[in-house]
């Protein structure tokens, strides 16, 4: 076909002739096609799933809500010479809730990923659109790695926007309330480490939740376009069949342990304390150089692609339930 | 170049045999309707032909394995599967978006202007419009890509008669030429016998019938016969016969037709009658025929 180095763009330019037999031809308008399929792909999975963003909206909005009205039940004023430790303590107070944030919006992002993930290829399916779906001329690869960008990629990006934003509310609404009662909050916003610690928010967020999990929300996706039903089930019981029997069979529970550390976030969770605080330093390149290095992450991130391809391998076959 | 060629297509869905070995040459221009009871294997086929399901056997689409591309073939390939497939929670002017992001050949001003002739409105979701509508809004999308070949698996399945009426005047008057093909299965096979420009009854995974209107027009004779010329028209072999408000109607293949004439008033029979008679003796026993396309 000379349609497709012949059209400009991606826009929908081509004769109506020529064989849809021969391949486009590998060049910057093929290209260029497949970002606007995988665009589209992306938009739609938005549309049909607003609640993906709404969900921790509003879950930020109760805890600004909640802040709020805590911070003006702060127990204030101070005597005036304590002005500056006050502020200095106040940053260390101030720290508990914007921790208390951000792990807030994870576990919010962590429950609307399993979610998703777990409807993904299964809500096509039942409701039969994907009939309609299958009708355009969009892969099945391109389908479901739109699906899978959604918990990998969107979803740390939607998090760490709304946990950014909350923070900023926070700060705005600590420093009226402290500014009503005299406290000198220049001080105050000097002793937060903002921008280190929105650094290691996101190096947490895109290193645990999205890179390490990925074969969790792989897997999630495999079972949700092979179950009928119950695809929770289908995709938990599997799991704890493998332990049981592990423990049973070899009396070792070496898949238990590999989950575990999966969940705790393995090497990625290196840089952060033991005691389980946010970290509030911002992560080094040598922490980076460890997680690229940790072959855990790259086997993960094959098995990830390993489910995929079992999803597209499926969804392939598969028409309405 | 044949629009749709099989060869020895078939399909087999564990011990049940849905296709078997099947063999088809659709040239461009034509609106083939696929006839067959429910089971026959009808969808099995449109599916091998949309590259929804691996098949056995040679099928080229539009020169093309649908099968190791599908997505491919859907620049050149629309098809409704039937009314209810479209996302209930899709808004319209979304719809609209979507397709135009995706198909390098959707002419998204003449989808609004399709639109335009409906109640349809743009911010609508797809749950709140109406059977009929939805379909309108289906074929308002898929009448705006310019595609070779259309597919149309029991399009207007409950649907009332007045949008099954306009869903094929439009496909008539406002998208086909022969430069593109149409396949269409349905059980409605009277309201669109006069549509249709070729047509073929598959039963038990396997073409029993093929033939164009014209050869089914001359090929094909009813006659109502009294009671005095009844043994003269059954020695001419009839492939069916019945009473119809007590009077005798045989169904003739290949008769001659003045000879025909001399035993009774000539019509020609609905493919629904053919269909019963053709597919009714097939079937061991002759019992099975009452399933009408």
């Amino acid at each position: 076909m000379t349609s497709t180095e012949s059209t400009a763009g991606p826009d929908p330019v081509e004769p109506s002739s020529g064989s849809p037999a021969e391949a486009p031809p590998i060049s910057a308008p093929a290209t260029r096609w497949a970002a606007r399929l995988a665009y589209w792909s992306v938009r739609r999975e938005l549309w049909e799933n607003r609640w993906i963003y709404i969900v921790p909206l509003i879950v930020a909005a109760v805890f600004l809500l909640g802040f709020t009205t805590g911070a003006a039940r702060i127990p204030l004023p101070f005597p005036l010479p304590q002005k500056i430790a006050v502020a200095h303590s106040l940053a260390r107070l101030l720290e508990a809730p914007f921790d208390f944030a951000s792990l807030v919006l994870m576990l919010t992002y962590l429950l609307v990923a399993v979610i998703y993930c777990l409807a993904a290829l299964h809500a096509e399916r039942w409701d039969r659109s994907i009939l309609f779906w299958k009708s355009l001329p969009v892969s099945d690869l391109t389908t479901v790695i739109a699906k899978a960008s959604i918990p990998v990629v969107l979803l740390p990006l939607i998090t760490f926007a709304i946990t950014v934003g909350t923070h900023v509310v926070m700060l705005l609404v600590g420093s009226a309330v402290l500014l009503g009662r005299g406290v000198h909050i220049i001080g105050l916003w000097r002793q937060i480490p903002l921008l280190s610690m929105w650094a290691a928010l996101l190096y947490h967020i895109v290193t645990v939740h999205a890179l390490y999990y990925a074969p969790i929300y792989g897997w999630l996706l495999l079972v949700s376009g092979w179950a009928r039903r119950a695809a929770f089930l289908w995709s938990s019981l599997p799991v704890a069949a493998v332990i049981i029997l592990e423990k049973l069979i070899f009396d070792t529970s070496v898949f238990g342990h590999l989950l575990i550390s999966r969940l705790m976030g393995g090497p990625a969770a290196i840089a952060f304390p033991p005691h389980g605080n946010m970290p509030m330093q911002a992560p080094t390149l040598a922490n980076l150089d460890a997680f690229l290095a940790s072959p855990g992450l790259w086997i993960g991130l094959a098995v990830f692609a390993a489910f995929l391809a079992g999803a597209v391998w499926q969804r392939r076959r598969q028409g309405p339930i | 170049m044949s629009v749709i060629e099989a060869r020895g297509l078939r399909k087999r869905f564990g011990s049940t045999v849905a296709l078997d070995g099947i063999d088809l040459d659709i040239e461009p221009g034509r609106i083939l309707g696929l006839i067959g009871p429910n089971g026959a294997g009808k969808s099995t086929a449109l599916n091998s032909i949309l590259g929804l399901i691996p098949f056995e056997g040679e099928l080229k689409v539009l020169g093309c394995d649908p099968w190791a591309s599908r997505d491919r073939l859907m620049r050149d390939v629309s098809f409704i599967a039937d009314v209810a497939v479209l996302p209930r929670w899709l808004r319209v002017s979304q719809a609209l978006d979507y397709v135009a992001g995706v198909h390098p050949r959707f002419d998204r001003a003449k989808a609004e202007s399709l639109l335009a002739k409906t109640a349809i409105r743009r911010g609508s979701r797809v749950r709140e419009l109406s059977k009929g509508m939805v379909t309108q809004l289906h074929l308002a999308l898929i009448m705006a890509i310019d595609a070779r070949l259309l597919v149309l698996d029991e399009p207007t399945l409950g649907l009332d008669i007045l949008y099954r009426k306009q869903f094929y005047d439009a496909l008539l008057t406002d998208y086909f030429d022969h430069n593109r093909t149409i396949v269409v299965t349905t059980h409605q096979v009277e309201e669109i016998q006069n549509v249709l420009t070729d047509f073929m009854f598959i039963n038990r995974g396997r073409i029993v019938l093929s033939c164009s209107m014209e050869e089914f027009e001359t090929r094909y004779a009813e006659v109502t016969v009294p009671p005095e010329h009844l043994s003269a028209a059954r020695e001419l072999r009839p492939i069916q016969e019945r009473q119809v408000f007590g009077r005798s109607t045989l169904l003739f293949d290949r008769a001659d037709r003045r000879r025909l004439e001399q035993l009774g008033s000539v019509r020609t029979p609905g493919i629904a009658d053919v269909f019963v008679a053709v597919i009714g003796n097939a079937v061991d026993g002759g019992q099975g025929g009452g399933n009408r396309a």
